[in-house]
């Protein structure tokens, strides 16, 4: 089979190609979003924190 | 017995809990990402189905999706109903954050279902039992987020979101059966019967790998959203300053 038969899939190919780019938009941008999440969290909670030590 | 209890006692505790999903999400990830690499491997060496054509390949993100769209629900419900009668703080943040990730992969189930639809059906959608019972999934989900946010007290809002929760259950029988309770466009189920299986091995073998994968994906996802929404919600406890005061503030 051909690359471009491959991408064809056998008249399929927008179908097949734009479900298996959903999947791979949503399981790896949700670990991208979430880690960019932990990654927000963790800043604020540092900055909570060192504003409280100040605070006290 | 007592050693179990304690067991359990320590790792529900937020902090150990912190420390121990730290070490584990890693893991999960890394196994996924392998998984998922065979499971495409063998969704795009598997043989073209005679009725369908190559579309038939939307099968193997349209059931796992599906799958995972359930499994969340139920796995959301169960951490709801846990937090609910033994006020247990981690079950109930597990509640919270399993709907998001629940929400996605319903979303991705109804999309995934359309685009395949489209070429089979000749209808992007339908409001028949199968595909309107997994809306109202979708509902469900958004449901619980909307409701968790509403409420500013966090123990309480996750009280609310565990009944709304336990009481979407009903929804996901309804999902499951609707195929054979209802008539419908939908094609019946692919895996209920795994002694005979509706479908060949070389299609089956790929399909079962990336239901694995996406199950092994769940954890990994989940524990990073509860360390996050940990890190929030126990900002004011003793082991959060000491995490953080360690690493260098």
């Amino acid at each position: 089979m051909s690359f471009s038969e491959f991408l064809y899939m056998g008249g399929y190919g927008f179908y097949v190609w734009s479900s298996w780019g959903l999947f791979f938009l949503v399981v790896f941008g949700n670990l991208i979003y979430t880690q960019s999440f932990y990654r927000r969290t963790l800043r604020e909670t540092r900055n909570f924190l060192k504003r409280s030590r100040n605070k006290s | 017995m007592n050693r179990i209890v304690q067991f359990f006692h320590k790792t529900v505790s937020p902090e150990y809990f912190y420390w121990l999903s730290g070490k584990l999400i890693p893991w999960f990830i890394g196994i996924f990402v392998v998984v998922l690499a065979f499971g495409v491997w063998g969704a795009f060496t598997a043989p073209t189905d005679y009725q369908q054509g190559e579309s038939y390949r939307i099968i193997f993100v349209h059931v796992p999706a599906a799958y995972m769209s359930m499994l969340i629900y139920v796995c959301m419900a169960v951490a709801g109903f846990i937090g609910l009668v033994w006020h247990i703080k981690l079950a109930e943040i597990t509640a919270v954050a399993s709907a998001p990730i629940g929400a996605a992969f319903t979303a991705l189930a109804l999309a995934t279902g359309s685009l395949w639809g489209k070429p089979m059906w000749g209808t992007y959608w339908v409001w028949d039992a199968r595909l309107t019972s997994e809306l109202i999934l979708l509902f469900l989900y958004i449901g619980v987020i909307a409701l968790y946010n509403a409420i500013d007290d966090h123990r309480k809002a996750a009280r609310a979101v565990a009944i709304l929760a336990l009481v979407g259950v009903v929804n996901i029988p309804i999902i499951h059966f609707s195929v054979e309770w209802w008539s419908t466009l939908h094609q019946p189920a692919t895996l209920s019967k795994l002694d005979q299986p509706s479908m060949h091995p070389d299609m089956l073998r790929p399909l079962l790998i990336m239901i694995v994968a996406c199950t092994i994906y769940f954890p990994g996802i989940l524990f990073m959203r509860i360390r996050a929404m940990l890190l929030r919600q126990e900002r004011r406890s003793r082991w959060v300053a000491r995490l953080l005061g360690e690493e260098g503030t």
